[in-house]
């Protein structure tokens, strides 16, 4: 317990009438990258604007590097790195006057900023666009630089929401290895996502939330054997095609899901439920078996519905 | 065309006309919700002005001898508030052909969605441009209204006076707009052209004293000045003064200002929309 | 650029002692001066941004005074003297240009970094807090005021219209001028929800401007109007500087300070209650 950087007991978030989080306990463990998983409006962004000491907890407890935000918050916020979801750069500075900048706000002298800058414009590549306007950065370009901004204090804890929501592949694979060379360097993360490979390549261990309430807890291969089987397998069936299949395929599989289009056949043996359903008379217009994925669990515990 | 006025294919996309009664229409639906945020500084302002310098002070400026002799005799409320009728045509039509225009084109994009349906970049400029001498009209209007039983107008001149001031907002409104168009970085001029530009504009285009009052160097430059020139037009409209052939003169320079404004509004725009 | 960076420091550093222990530090951490920092970094050319805020009363007080002027001729001044109109509306000029800077600075400006640029959930993201956001803004407000103000007393004084030596307690009080009509803003702005509320800040600003005293000598007016007019707090800032760069020195110029001064407590006591629901939520 001693060594977890953050800890929740309780932890609640209102807006007047709105309950964004509604009681959740959770710990973090220095060294660790830890997930934030849940469909919009799940409270994980008030969760991570409760940690970083920007919105003060309408109940419960909550410790951050053995502090409390309500009466540390300075102290706090002078050891953590913050991602937010959208840009925050200052876009009337240039590329590197946004680190000077941002370092003096955290009392750093301004030789030290000025050599961790350049520092950290090369870990983010963007040592080439150093005296450009931000505003002329593309998107990945200016996550990067958020994250160069969010390190310019060295900071022991990094809060991430969702870091890489926009970004084409190549921005997101660049993004994905520098968190891991953090996390080599004994920095601990804290991710939201709602990117499931995301969450699969980063996370140790990883929360759902699903309406203020964590759903469910565990590392990302903990949540698939819990929540999910080995294998899964998709019938794509002849629109229009007679529906109920479900219940024919009960015992094929561990757990059968009807979709309009689609049957979703959740078994440890996707070759061997594929035979038995064709034995019942399914004749789909094409068959796929893939491995589960995390993206089967988060839709398990949060539903297919669109939550807006 | 059939019954819901979408064009058939083959056909001719839309008329100029239906295309831009459909800007103007979104438009105001907007203006609508949203008039106001820009009611008071469209309408008070000028009233503000009028009631500051009209009102008290006009009795200061009535007794002194110069004075008279400057106005040509008319008392100041009079000399000033169809001046000032023109000045907030002009303030107003550099507010909406720069910010709202810029921000339809970058920030908000509007502009892509409208030219996304059938309608040109051409005939958005022109719906752009009815929409806001439309505001325009509507606020100088309104200006009218609340000055005329206090005794500030003279007579029916003042509707031509409002006509000539819409115009003179129009004039300044076309090339304003074109630039916004042009601009793509996120540093705008604007607030420059309205502190550089339109301020001493309002201050030295005869408003609230005759241009004679100043240098003769001055004066010249003032001839370059819209808003002069629709203040000679509403001013002299306003109070029955207007002769011909200076009134021809004004009405020529202010018409190619918009045409000129308006080419190049067009020209940016489709540069702009369809690359 | 560095003497601006100096004086921001010279500034923002003794207000930390004394504000450190009063204020819990969840709200200041005493870096204030970082966020001038940051604005004097944005506004690089500093002789630009100080010609441009000397123009607008120039403007005025080229355009009022010398055409105006030329109709009205002389008017009658604080002491009774007879003072030519350029003379009397520049003291009105230097006044409203403290107040329409402070107010701009705290306010549109304040409201835009806080809605749409996001620039202080940045800032509180790092240990400072919304009252060292607030002090940034305010002192960044009264180096730009204080600038322009020695800017176009400068200009008053070359082209003749100073005509007493107490015209050198005039940039002072313009800048508690600025000071005071920065906290209001401040204060002002916590209450904002959206741009069409600005159309409140000028209906509020714009009759200031034109009824204070500024452009009119108070004696136009019916003794109702008159009454109304000194209940504005642009009136006792215009009187104020215009006792000053007229000599027309009296005891009623402590009650004008202490209507500014009470209007700044005002404006500060509430701007602080409303900060940490403003930017904490």
């Amino acid at each position: 317990m001693s060594d977890s950087l953050v800890q929740a007991r309780g932890l609640r978030k209102w807006f007047g009438a709105l309950e964004a989080v509604h009681g959740i306990d959770f710990d973090v463990q220095a060294g660790e990258v830890f997930g934030f998983l849940g469909p919009n409006g799940a409270g994980k962004s008030s969760t991570m604007r409760m940690i970083g000491c920007v919105s003060p907890r309408s109940a419960g407890e909550l410790q951050v590097l053995g502090m409390d935000p309500d009466t540390d918050g300075p102290w706090i916020r002078s050891r953590l790195g913050v991602v937010p979801q959208q840009d925050n750069l200052d876009l009337e500075l240039s590329v590197q006057d946004n680190l000077h900048v941002y370092g003096r706000y955290f009392g750093i002298s301004r030789a030290a900023v000025r050599a961790k800058a350049v520092e950290l414009l090369d870990f983010v590549q963007l040592t080439d666009r150093a005296a450009d306007p931000v505003e002329q950065l593309s998107g990945g370009m200016k996550r990067r630089l958020t994250i160069a901004r969010s390190l310019v204090n060295e900071p022991e804890l990094m809060l991430l929401d969702e870091p890489t929501t926009g970004l084409d592949p190549q921005a997101r694979h660049l993004l994905w290895d520098r968190l891991f060379q953090l996390k080599q360097q004994g920095v601990t993360l804290i991710i939201t996502t709602h990117y499931m490979d995301e969450a699969e390549q980063l996370c140790d261990r990883l929360v759902v939330m699903d309406g203020g309430l964590i759903v469910a807890e565990g590392s990302p291969r903990e949540l698939i054997a819990r929540y999910a089987t080995r294998e899964v397998l998709e019938l794509r069936l002849r629109p229009g095609a007679r529906n109920g299949w479900d219940e024919t395929l009960k015992d094929v599989a561990d757990r059968v899901e009807e979709l309009p289009d689609r049957l979703l056949l959740y078994a440890s043996d996707g070759e061997a439920a594929l035979a038995a359903a064709h034995q019942r008379g399914v004749q789909p217009v094409s068959s796929l078996i893939r491995r589960s994925t995390l993206e089967d669990v988060f839709l398990r515990l949060t539903g297919r519905s669109l939550v807006d | 065309m059939t019954a819901h006025g979408i064009a058939e294919p083959g056909s001719r996309a839309l008329s100029g006309w239906q295309a831009m009664l459909r800007v103007v229409e979104g438009l105001w639906i907007w203006y609508r919700r949203n008039w106001r945020a820009t009611a008071v500084s469209n309408v008070a302002q000028p009233l503000l002005y009028l009631a500051a310098f009209g009102v008290g002070f006009g009795g200061l400026i009535d007794a002194s001898p110069h004075a008279a002799q400057a106005t040509g005799g008319v008392p100041y409320l009079l000399y000033l508030a169809p001046a000032l009728l023109t000045v907030s045509a002009v303030q107003n039509a550099t507010f909406e052909s720069t910010y709202p225009i810029f921000s339809a084109f970058r920030s908000q994009r509007t502009y892509w969605g409208i030219t996304a349906t059938p309608i040109t970049p051409a005939q958005l400029v022109t719906g752009q441009l009815v929409g806001i001498a439309l505001r325009l009209t509507v606020s100088a209007t309104a200006y009218v209204l609340v000055i005329a039983p206090f005794g500030a107008i003279r007579g029916p001149g003042v509707l031509a006076a409002l006509v000539f001031a819409v115009l003179c907002g129009m004039a300044f409104s076309a090339p304003l707009m074109a630039l916004a168009a042009a601009w793509k970085k996120g540093r705008t001029p604007f607030a420059a052209i309205s502190r550089f530009v339109v301020l001493p504009m309002v201050l030295f285009s005869g408003t609230f004293f005759p241009v004679s009052q100043l240098p003769r160097a001055v004066q010249a430059l003032v001839r370059i000045s819209p808003l002069w020139h629709g203040t000679e037009l509403a001013r002299g409209a306003a109070l029955g003064t207007l002769r011909l052939w200076p009134a021809a003169g004004h009405l020529a320079y202010l018409t190619a200002l918009l045409a000129v404004g308006v080419l190049l509004s067009r020209w940016r725009f489709r540069v702009r929309l369809t690359p | 650029m560095r003497a601006l960076q100096e004086l921001s420091r010279a500034l923002g550093a003794p207000r930390a002692g004394l504000l450190m222990r009063v204020l819990p530090p969840a709200l200041y951490v005493g870096r204030a001066r970082m966020l001038v920092l940051r604005a004097s970094r944005v506004s690089r050319n500093i002789w630009i941004m100080i010609l441009s805020g000397v123009c607008e009363p120039l403007f005025f007080l080229v355009a009022m005074g010398q055409g105006l002027g030329g109709l009205v001729g002389a008017v009658v001044g604080p002491a009774g003297q007879q003072l030519s109109y350029a003379a009397f509306i520049a003291p009105g000029l230097l006044a409203a240009s403290a107040m329409n800077g402070a107010v701009y600075d705290t306010t549109y400006s304040v409201f835009f970094k806080l809605k749409y640029a996001k620039l202080y959930d940045a800032v509180l993201a790092t240990p400072l807090g919304p009252m060292d956001i607030a002090l940034g803004e305010i002192i960044w407000a009264l180096i730009r005021g204080g600038m322009y103000s020695a800017g176009f007393l400068m200009i008053m004084l070359v082209t003749g219209l100073i005509s007493s030596p107490w015209a050198v307690l005039a940039l002072p009080v313009a800048l508690f001028v600025t000071f005071a009509f920065a906290s209001v803003g401040m204060a002002a702005t916590s209450f904002m929800r959206s741009w069409q509320d600005f159309g409140l800040v000028q209906l509020a600003v714009l009759p200031m401007f034109l009824f204070s005293d500024t452009f009119v000598p108070l004696s136009v007016y019916s003794p109702a109007a008159q009454w109304l007019t000194q209940a504005s707090p642009l009136y006792h800032a215009v009187t104020l500087l215009r006792d000053l760069t007229t000599g027309a020195i009296g005891w009623s110029m402590l009650g004008h300070g202490a209507y500014l001064l009470v209007m700044t407590a005002a404006g500060i006591l509430v701007a602080s209650g409303r900060l940490k629901a403003l930017l904490l939520h």
